[in-house]
C-alpha cells in the first residue's frame, strides 16, 4: 500500500445498516476505486454503528467530513468516479433537514450537534475488526496504566470517584460493586459481562459490542485486575449473531497482542475472556438468572441475598456489569474522575445512550450528557414527531420502564428524576409515540411481554401479570367495567412489593405510569367504549361521509369482506316516495355495514375523496 | 407471475419441504453429536451450548437427542427437558424450509408490526410458531433485533426486510421463494 493515503471512507456497518445493505455499497466501492486505480490512494474502512441508523446505509467520507445518506451500490460507484477522483461532491446525496437544506458535513447535522461520545467514542469511527485502530485511540492504555502504576484500590477508588452508575438499569454505583466483590476472600473470582440486551428497542449494547469490542476487553480485564478475578464471561443474545462474532474475533486479536492472557504487561496478573450465548429468554438479563443460565440451567432468578459479589457464578463470588458500564471504565482511569463528573448532573455524571426509535424523524443511536432534557432529546436531536403529528409520550426503560407525557418534556433525563416520574432509566431506549398510539393498547403490549418472559418461578408474576393482562385485554375490547382501573393499581402495587425478581417487580410500571398520565384514555375505553388513539380494533369504526362520497365503489371493491353496500341516493328516495321525477338522478352512495367490518381501514386508503372518516 | 410463483413452490416442496426420515433420524449425525457432546463436555455449565449446536445439526431438539445429550454430559433427563423447553430459541419440534421472524419490540409494535404479523398468519395460514402446510415457513415472533430505525422489521433467515407494511407480505414471501429457487436452480 502507497504510505500516502488521501481519504479515508468509513462505511457504517452497524447491525442497522448491515440489514440496509452496507455491505454491497463496500463491495461496490472497493470495485469502484480498483477500476479508477486509486485503491492505494484511498482506505476503505467498515467501522461499528455511526449512530443515524434510518438514513443507512451511510457513508462519511474523511478529510472533509462528508456525510452521505440511503447509499446505493450504484451510488457507491459515482462518490468514487466523482466525489474521489474528481473532488466533486455529490449533493444529491447528502442529508436534508426538514426544510430541505442540505447538510455537507457530518458536524453540522443536528443529529449529532447535542451529542457527546464517550461509551460511544470508537463507535463509526474505527474498524472494530482491527486491533491496530483501537490502540491508536488510546486503547489498551487504561489497562497499561492500571496494571502498572495503579493498585487494585486505586482502580476502585477511581471508579468510586467517578460516580459511575450502572448503566443497566438500576443506577447502583458501579465503583461500590466492584468494592464488594473486591473485599470478598476467595481464590477464584469472576467478571461477568451482561451483554442480554433484551429490552426490545434498546441496541446500544449490541452497538457497543459491534462497533468497539476491544472496550469491553479492556475495561473487564481491568476489573478483574481490581477485584482479583483472572477468568471473565461475556453473557451475549443469540439474537446478536454479528455482536458475537465481532468479539470472538477481538478476543483473538487481544490474545496475538498480549494483552489478553498470561502475565499482562508483564504484571504478573493473567486474565482469560470467554462468551456465553444466551437462547432467548428476556428474564436472563436479571444477574442471578443469567448466572443461572451460564450454568446451563434454566434462567430463573433466585433470592438474593446471597448477592453475586459473594455467591455467584458456580457459587464464586463474581462481579456483574453491563456493556455500557464497562465501555465508561478506560476513559475513567485515562482521565480522571473529576472529568468524568464535569460530565453530566451531580448525582448522575457522565453520559447516556438512548436508542431513539418509534415515530420520530431522526432515529437512531444517542449519546448525551446525563441530565439533557427529552425535548432536546426529541425535538433537537431527533428532529421532532414525523407528518406533523403531535407527540403524545416517550417510553424509556422498556417493560420495566414507564411513560414521559408531553407534559414532562423538560424532564431532566436522568436515574433518579426518571424513577420519581414513574418511569425508569432502563437500559435506555427510549420510543417515542405520537396522538395515534393508544397507551392502554401499549401497556397491554408491554404486560404481554413480561408475562410471556416470566419464568413461573414466583405466583405475583406469574399470576398476578396474568390477571392484569386479563384485565387490559378485556378494556380493549370493549368489554371493560368501572372499577377496573383501581383493581389494576391495587394490583400492580402488590406485584411490585411482592415478586422475586427485577422482572416481577417492575412488569406492572407501564400500567401504573400509563394511568397516572393518561387516566382519561382508560376511562375513555372503559366508559365510553372509545379509543381516542383509534387503535383498539373492537372500539372503532369506519363511516363513510354521504356529502363527501362520490359512489366511486373503489372502498366496496377493496374491501375483504364485501362489508360496503351501495345505497340509494336521494333522488332515488324521492322517486320511490312519487316525487318530481324531473330531478337529476344522484349517483348512489355506499355505506360500512359495521357489524361485518374488520376495520382493516383498507377502504380508508383506498378512498380519493377523503370521504372515510374513523371514530 | 404469481402462478409461476406457485409452481415453483410446489416443486420446491416436492423437493424438499417433508421430512423423509419417518421419524428415523440417520446414524452419522448422532456419531457428530457424540462429538460434541466429547467436545463440551469438562466445561462447566456446558448444557445450553450443546444444546444449540445439536439444534443446528437437527433443525431441532427431539427426544432421542435430548437422551444421548442427558446420558453424554451426565444431567437427568428432565434437566435437557428442562432447558430445552425454557428458552425460546431452542424447539422440540422439526420447522420450515425457512424461519420467518416478525419483530415484536416496542419500536416495530408502535410502526405497526402487529398488522404485519396479522398478515403473515393470514397469507401462512398459521399461529405464531406454526409451520405453513407445504412446510417451507415457520412463523415466529422475535422480541427485538437491534434494526429499530428500520421498524417493523420482518427477517427471513438471515435476509432482513426493512419498514415492511402489511400489503407487503406476499410480495416478500413469493420473492423469498423465487430467490431461494433460483439459487436451488444455480447449484
Amino acid at each position: 500500500m502507497s504510505p500516502f493515503i488521501r481519504a479515508h471512507i468509513l462505511v457504517c456497518s452497524g447491525a442497522g445498516c448491515v440489514s440496509s445493505g452496507c455491505y454491497e455499497v463496500y463491495d461496490s466501492l472497493m470495485h469502484a476505486l480498483e477500476d479508477q486505480g486509486v485503491l492505494n490512494e484511498v482506505k476503505v474502512i467498515k467501522t461499528g454503528c455511526i449512530g443515524s441508523c434510518d438514513l443507512g446505509p451511510t457513508v462519511l467520507i474523511y478529510p472533509n467530513g462528508t456525510f452521505y445518506q440511503k447509499v446505493t451500490p450504484e451510488d457507491a460507484r459515482e462518490i468514487v468516479e466523482e466525489h474521489i477522483v474528481k473532488g466533486r461532491p455529490v449533493e444529491r446525496l447528502y442529508p436534508k433537514r426538514a426544510t430541505g437544506e442540505m447538510v455537507k458535513n457530518i458536524s453540522s447535522l443536528d443529529f449529532f450537534k447535542k451529542q457527546v461520545k464517550v461509551v460511544l467514542r470508537n463507535c463509526g469511527v474505527i474498524d472494530p475488526e482491527n486491533i491496530h485502530e483501537y490502540v491508536a485511540r488510546d486503547g489498551y492504555e487504561a489497562l497499561a496504566v492500571a496494571l502498572t502504576d495503579m493498585t487494585p484500590k486505586d482502580v476502585i477508588d477511581t471508579i468510586k470517584q467517578s460516580g459511575l452508575r450502572g448503566r443497566g438499569g438500576a443506577g447502583f454505583p458501579t465503583g461500590l460493586k466492584w468494592e464488594f466483590a473486591q473485599r470478598v476472600n476467595a481464590e477464584e473470582k469472576y467478571v461477568v459481562c451482561n451483554a442480554d440486551e433484551g429490552d426490545p428497542g434498546a441496541f446500544m449494547d449490541r452497538s457497543v459490542l459491534e462497533g468497539d469490542p476491544h472496550s469491553i476487553i479492556e475495561a473487564m480485564t481491568i476489573a478483574g485486575y481490581a477485584i482479583g478475578a483472572s477468568q471473565g464471561y461475556v453473557y451475549a443474545r443469540a439474537e446478536y449473531p454479528l455482536a458475537v462474532s465481532r468479539l470472538t474475533h477481538a478476543i483473538k486479536e487481544a490474545h496475538e497482542f498480549g494483552v489478553l492472557g498470561e502475565n499482562l504487561f508483564g504484571s504478573g496478573f493473567s486474565f482469560d475472556l470467554d462468551i456465553r450465548v444466551g437462547a432467548g429468554a428476556f428474564v436472563c438479563g436479571e444477574e442471578t438468572a443469567l448466572l443461572a443460565s451460564m450454568e446451563g440451567k434454566r434462567g430463573m432468578p433466585r433470592p438474593r441475598p446471597p448477592f453475586p459479589a459473594n455467591e455467584g457464578l458456580f457459587k464464586k463470588p463474581t462481579l456483574i456489569n453491563n456493556v455500557e458500564t464497562y465501555a465508561n471504565i478506560a476513559p475513567i482511569i485515562l482521565k480522571g474522575p473529576d472529568w468524568f463528573r464535569s460530565i453530566g448532573t451531580e448525582k448522575s455524571p457522565g453520559t447516556k445512550v438512548f436508542a431513539l426509535a418509534g415515530k420520530i424523524n431522526n432515529t437512531g443511536l444517542v449519546e448525551v450528557p446525563m441530565g439533557t432534557t427529552l425535548r432536546e432529546i426529541v425535538y433537537e436531536i431527533g428532529g421532532g414527531i414525523p407528518d406533523g403529528k403531535a407527540f403524545k409520550a416517550a417510553q424509556t426503560g422498556g417493560p420495566s420502564g414507564g411513560c414521559i407525557p408531553e407534559s414532562l418534556l423538560d424532564i431532566s433525563m436522568e436515574y433518579d428524576t426518571l424513577t420519581k416520574a414513574g418511569a425508569m432509566m432502563g437500559s435506555g431506549g427510549l420510543i417515542c409515540m405520537d396522538e395515534d398510539t393508544c397507551m392502554v393498547d401499549i401497556a397491554k403490549f408491554f404486560l404481554q411481554f413480561t408475562q410471556d418472559e416470566s419464568c413461573g418461578k414466583c405466583v405475583p408474576c406469574r399470576e398476578g401479570t396474568k390477571v392484569m393482562l386479563d384485565i387490559l385485554t378485556r378494556i380493549t375490547e370493549g368489554k371493560g367495567q368501572p372499577g377496573d382501573i383501581e383493581t389494576l393499581e391495587s394490583l400492580a402495587k402488590t406485584i411490585k412489593n411482592t415478586a422475586l425478581c427485577g422482572l416481577g417487580q417492575t412488569a406492572p410500571n407501564p400500567v401504573l405510569s400509563s394511568i397516572r398520565y393518561f387516566r382519561d384514555e382508560y376511562e375513555a375505553h372503559i366508559d365510553e367504549k372509545r379509543c381516542p388513539g383509534g387503535v383498539c380494533k373492537d372500539l372503532i369504526r369506519y363511516e363513510i361521509d354521504s356529502t363527501k362520497c362520490r359512489g366511486c365503489s373503489l372502498c366496496a371493491k377493496a374491501c375483504p369482506v364485501q362489508a360496503i353496500h351501495p345505497v340509494a341516493s336521494e333522488a332515488e328516495v324521492a322517486k320511490a316516495a312519487g316525487g318530481e321525477s324531473g330531478q337529476k338522478p344522484k349517483r348512489k352512495t355506499y355505506e360500512i355495514d359495521n357489524s361485518e367490518c374488520q376495520k382493516c381501514g383498507e377502504c380508508m386508503s383506498v378512498c380519493r375523496f377523503d370521504a372515510v372518516s374513523r371514530r | 407471475m404469481a402462478s409461476s410463483v406457485e409452481a415453483k413452490r410446489s416443486k420446491l416442496e416436492s423437493k424438499g419441504g417433508e421430512c423423509k426420515c419417518h421419524g428415523k433420524l440417520p446414524d452419522d449425525r448422532f456419531a457428530k453429536l457424540h462429538d460434541i457432546i466429547e467436545e463440551h463436555k469438562d466445561e462447566r455449565g456446558s448444557l445450553i451450548p450443546v444444546l444449540h449446536e445439536a439444534q443446528q445439526l437437527f433443525g431441532c431438539l427431539p427426544e432421542d437427542v435430548q437422551k444421548q445429550v442427558a446420558k453424554g454430559l451426565d444431567v437427568p433427563e428432565s434437566e435437557v427437558y428442562g432447558v430445552a423447553t425454557f428458552y425460546s430459541l431452542f424447539s422440540l419440534k422439526p420447522k420450515g424450509r425457512w424461519i420467518v421472524n416478525v419483530c415484536l419490540g416496542t419500536a416495530c409494535y408502535v410502526k405497526g408490526a402487529a398488522d404485519c404479523l396479522e398478515a403473515l398468519k393470514k397469507e401462512l395460514g398459521v399461529d405464531l410458531g406454526g409451520t405453513s402446510k407445504d412446510g417451507l415457513f415457520t412463523l415466529q415472533g422475535v422480541r427485538c433485533v437491534g434494526a429499530c430505525a428500520l421498524a417493523p422489521v420482518v427477517v427471513i433467515d438471515d435476509t432482513v426486510y426493512a419498514k415492511v407494511k402489511p400489503e407487503d407480505i406476499k410480495r416478500i414471501l413469493a420473492e423469498h421463494v423465487e430467490a431461494n429457487a433460483k439459487e436451488a436452480h444455480a447449484s
